[in-house]
């Protein structure tokens, strides 16, 4: 298991470096332009000294191994130089900078990331512990109508887009109920009774709009893993030996049936950090997916290509979790 | 009524009277909570450009002068507007010379002096920098200090109208000692003053989140003791225009929305709860079909869209493009994509007032009929399909504009509107980053323009035209050999345009330069070197609990932030 470990963590490395200069190269092609959203009265000489100071008169290799000296080399100095205080060389060194905002992508994506753990991440774990009870239920009592009625809902939590349900409840609970803020408000700091009810109001919708969703998307695993197994052999002959329904159900086929649910869980941790675009955007919440829109839209490269990339590195890195856990959780599977 | 009774109301009246002002003091009236629908990125102007940065920025950095909402200037850090009368603006035009207000404060109690103005300077011209307000400093020689509070402006040239350089929103006065060692390159490098620069404004940035919240909070050093009424400011970005909209006038939960680029209806709707209201400015921007006189056709390959390609078969006609103007109903435009938010207009240059032709309205009025005699005159003969042609020519036109539903909508009108005319359009949306972006590599910038007709807006900022005027001479035009930069994008040349121009540029008194600038203004309608569209205004939504606010095209929105309060 450790050297399968190892083994894929070296693979990982080349296939990082080609996902980063995919990237890059795609970004480059692409037509859009930093300088779009500037106001039309900016005179052409102007823009092109802004494009100089960005570096855009570089060649595109240059522009590539630059990036690459200071994702790699210079941003885990700076985080290893606040972390110790000590200091590397003149602790002057180019870090990422953000093209809209100037400042280092680093920070900004420090910044961001508390928010969409919060919101995004709990609705994860809601999401979880929700759809595991309904996926057992619902496959226990197939056909029935809880099972009909799960169905139901999940069909519609998985087809309705977010920016549907998101504007359909701030319509609802925002501009007719006024129960909830319909705008997310970033500046609140939670120091009292007051404010945390202030913070969980207006996460309540946001959370509640991307809950549903996972718990679409989860509880339909569950239950068709729990139908799987239902039906096995091994289910028939504990029953015949007299196991009571309770513990054939909880310890036998749940415990089996997770294991492929436990890896889509894995699977889907990344798509916490990317956090979710759509609902951010629509209830303001400044998270990552939020950053990551305003900068495509921005056409701000560096920031882009920097978060894009650390997604990447997360999914190469929770699929290999996800083999791991794997192995653990399935005698059967050896990796050698 | 008797006396008592008289007195009583005489001496509620003077109470009511004395109090006004004693409400007015700093700080009283809580959080001011505006929202940008497109969050700030930075708080530094000459780093970033964008509107809604400039706008931010101007409730803490201040220049010298800026406009008013009637367009006039106004002083802020200045004493008073220099001119030739009182001396301010030396006789040859060649320089101007600023006072100082006195005892000015950093918003951290350091003096504001002449330095600083120099420095601003300095930091903006500096190379590799990359300033975004370049412009603004464009044939200034030397700034110097004739002493601590008295700033000398030296141009190159003379300069008819001097209020450039530290006049308006976009060149406002930063501070020497905190942007000391962030010239040229360092610039983006210093994060910490980038995004909370020290100024003199009625504001200082308590907060910063980059691309999505601000918030302020009242500078104690304010020279005016009694202002901001407000004690802080939350400034929201991010979200739809809609939503933003929402917000003040459905859900009141900010006070002011900028850019409201929301279908009327929709508005209308809202505003139904009764809880604020759309206020519009009218500035410079007009709304226009370009139309290209070059030769597009893809057989020409490199030389598409430029001078080499040859005269457009058919847009190089004058009675096609006039007949494409007149067969246009405006009216109609206007009110479906714009509402209270536009005009029509025959004029390119559509503001100030003193600037604004009457004589080439001709274009106002619908007239079908007109226009297909203009063809059938010129040869343009109908079809079998319904589509004009001759000599195997076709009027059958690629029309291209940039993604945004009340673009699409205009182009959807102005398809029906030519069809009547035989003349038939094929239509186009581009992504706004693409479109506006100008990248030299894609096909599909409005600079190059490899369309037949092209719709977009432009405007200048300030109230002079002199800029703008200029961008519509021979030399502007977008090529290769230029890395297709110029804003002659739709590509009019005219000798006698361009000897006018220079005579604009030599022309001190106003009324003549408004003379002249009406007269170039004429000339690109009457030779439809474009057709100008909509006179379209800045819309924001603001709350009813809002008081004093004075929408202003001219300068930033927030111009006058100091003086807004709460209704109580």
């Amino acid at each position: 298991m450790f050297t399968f470990t190892v083994r894929r963590l070296l693979f990982a490395v080349p296939t990082l470096l080609a996902i980063s200069f995919i990237i890059f190269a795609l970004l480059d092609l692409a037509p859009s332009d930093p300088l779009s959203d500037l106001p039309l009265t900016i005179p052409p000489e102007v823009r092109e000294q802004i494009r100089l100071a960005m570096g855009l008169d570089q060649p595109f290799i240059i522009r590539y191994f630059k990036w690459l000296q200071q994702f790699f080399i210079n941003e885990p100095l700076n985080i290893f130089e606040q972390i110790t205080g000590i200091t590397v060389g003149s602790g002057e060194r180019m870090r990422v900078l953000s093209w809209a905002t100037r400042s280092p992508v680093v920070d900004l994506i420090v910044q961001r990331l508390p928010q969409t753990l919060w919101v995004v991440g709990l609705s994860y774990l809601f999401g979880v512990l929700i759809a595991i009870p309904i996926g057992v239920i619902s496959a226990y009592r197939q056909y029935s109508w809880f099972d009909q009625i799960g169905t139901f809902v999940s069909m519609v939590g998985y087809s309705v887009p977010t920016f549907f349900t998101g504007v359909l409840l701030i319509v609802v609970f925002s501009s007719w109920l006024q129960w909830f803020p319909s705008i997310y408000d970033t500046t609140l700091v939670v120091n009292s009774w007051d404010s945390f009810i202030l913070q969980v109001k207006q996460m309540f919708l946001p959370v509640l709009v991307l809950t549903l969703f996972n718990v679409s998307q989860i509880s339909r695993f569950v239950r068709a893993s729990m139908l799987d197994n239902l039906n096995m052999d091994y289910v028939r002959t504990a029953r015949a030996k007299g196991v009571k329904e309770k513990i054939v159900l909880l310890v036998h086929v749940l415990r089996n049936s997770l294991i492929p649910v436990v890896t889509v869980i894995a699977l889907g941790v990344p798509t916490i950090f990317s956090g979710a675009i759509i609902t951010e955007q629509v209830f303001r919440v400044n998270g990552l997916g939020q950053l990551l829109i305003t900068a495509i839209q921005g056409a701000d490269i560096p920031l882009v290509q920097t978060l894009t990339f650390i997604f990447a590195i997360l999914i190469v890195l929770f699929n290999l979790i996800a083999d791991v856990l794997y192995g653990i959780l399935d005698p059967r599977i050896r990796y050698e | 009524m008797n006396t008592r009774k008289l007195m009583l109301a005489a001496s509620a009246a003077a109470f009511a009277l004395t109090a006004a002002p004693a409400m007015a003091e700093r700080g009283t009236d809580g959080d001011l909570k505006i929202i940008f629908w497109q969050a700030v990125s930075t708080m530094n102007p000459y780093l970033s450009g964008g509107t809604k940065e400039v706008y931010a920025a101007s409730m803490v950095i201040e220049p010298l002068a800026r406009y008013d909402e009637t367009g006039a200037l106004v002083p802020m850090l200045a004493t008073e507007i220099p001119t030739v009368e009182n001396g301010g603006v030396a006789e040859d035009l060649k320089s101007i010379t600023w006072k100082l207000k006195p005892d000015l404060k950093w918003s951290d109690g350091s003096a504001v002096t002449a330095e600083d103005a120099i420095f601003t300077w300095k930091y903006c011209t500096a190379p590799d920098g990359g300033c975004a307000q370049g412009a603004y400093f464009e044939g200034v020689t030397n700034v110097e200090a004739v002493d601590a509070s008295t700033i000398k402006v030296s141009f190159s040239e003379a300069k008819p109208y001097p209020y450039s350089a530290f006049v308006g929103a976009q060149s406002p006065i930063i501070q020497a000692a905190q942007f000391k060692d962030c010239l040229g390159a360092k610039a983006p490098e210093c994060t910490s003053a980038n995004f909370g620069p020290i100024g003199t404004g009625p504001f200082v940035v308590k907060e910063f989140k980059p691309n999505d919240v601000v918030t302020f909070e009242a500078n104690s050093n304010y020279r005016d003791a009694a202002k901001p009424a407000f004690a802080s400011v939350t400034l929201k970005g991010g979200g739809d225009a809609a939503s933003a909209a929402r917000s003040v006038l459905e859900t009141g939960e900010f006070d002011y929305a900028w850019n409201m680029q929301v279908e009327p209806e929709i508005l209308e709707q809202m505003m139904a709860a009764g809880k604020g209201k759309i206020e519009v400015a009218f500035g410079t921007q007009v709304e226009r079909i370009d139309i290209n006189p070059y030769g597009v056709d893809p057989s020409l390959g490199d030389k598409r869209s430029t001078k080499e390609a040859g005269p457009h078969p058919a847009l190089s006609d004058p009675a096609v493009r006039r007949a494409l103007s007149i067969a246009i109903d405006r009216e109609i435009i206007d009110e479906a994509g714009y509402g209270p938010n536009g005009q029509p207009t025959c004029n390119i240059l559509p503001a100030p007032d003193i600037y604004v032709s009457t004589a080439v309205d001709w274009c106002l009025t619908q007239d079908i009929e007109g226009a297909n005699k203009l063809l059938e005159d010129a040869g343009w003969k109908m079809g079998s399909d319904g589509i004009r042609e001759k000599d195997g020519v076709k009027l059958s036109f690629l029309y291209q504009t940039s993604t945004n539903s009340v673009r699409q909508g205009t182009q959807a009108l102005v398809k029906d509107m030519w069809s009547q005319i035989g003349v038939s359009v094929e239509l186009r949306n581009i992504s706004a980053s693409v479109f506006f972006g100008g990248d030299p590599a894609s096909p599909d910038t409005f600079q190059k323009f490899m369309a037949d007709i092209q719709m977009y807006t432009n405007n200048f900022d300030g109230t002079d035209p002199e800029k703008y005027m200029a961008g519509w001479m021979c030399d502007k035009i977008p090529s290769p050999a230029t890395g297709w930069q110029g804003e002659n994008i739709v590509r009019y040349c005219n000798p006698e345009y361009d000897a006018l121009v220079k005579e604009l540029g030599q022309t001190g008194e106003l009324e003549k330069r408004a003379e002249i600038a009406k007269k170039l203004n004429d000339m690109l309608s009457n030779d439809v070197a474009q057709i100008p569209l909509i006179h379209r205004g800045q819309p924001s939504a603001v709350n009813n609990t809002l008081l004093g606010v004075k929408m202003n095209a001219w300068d930033s929105e927030l111009w006058n932030v100091a003086d807004w309060s709460r209704a109580k």
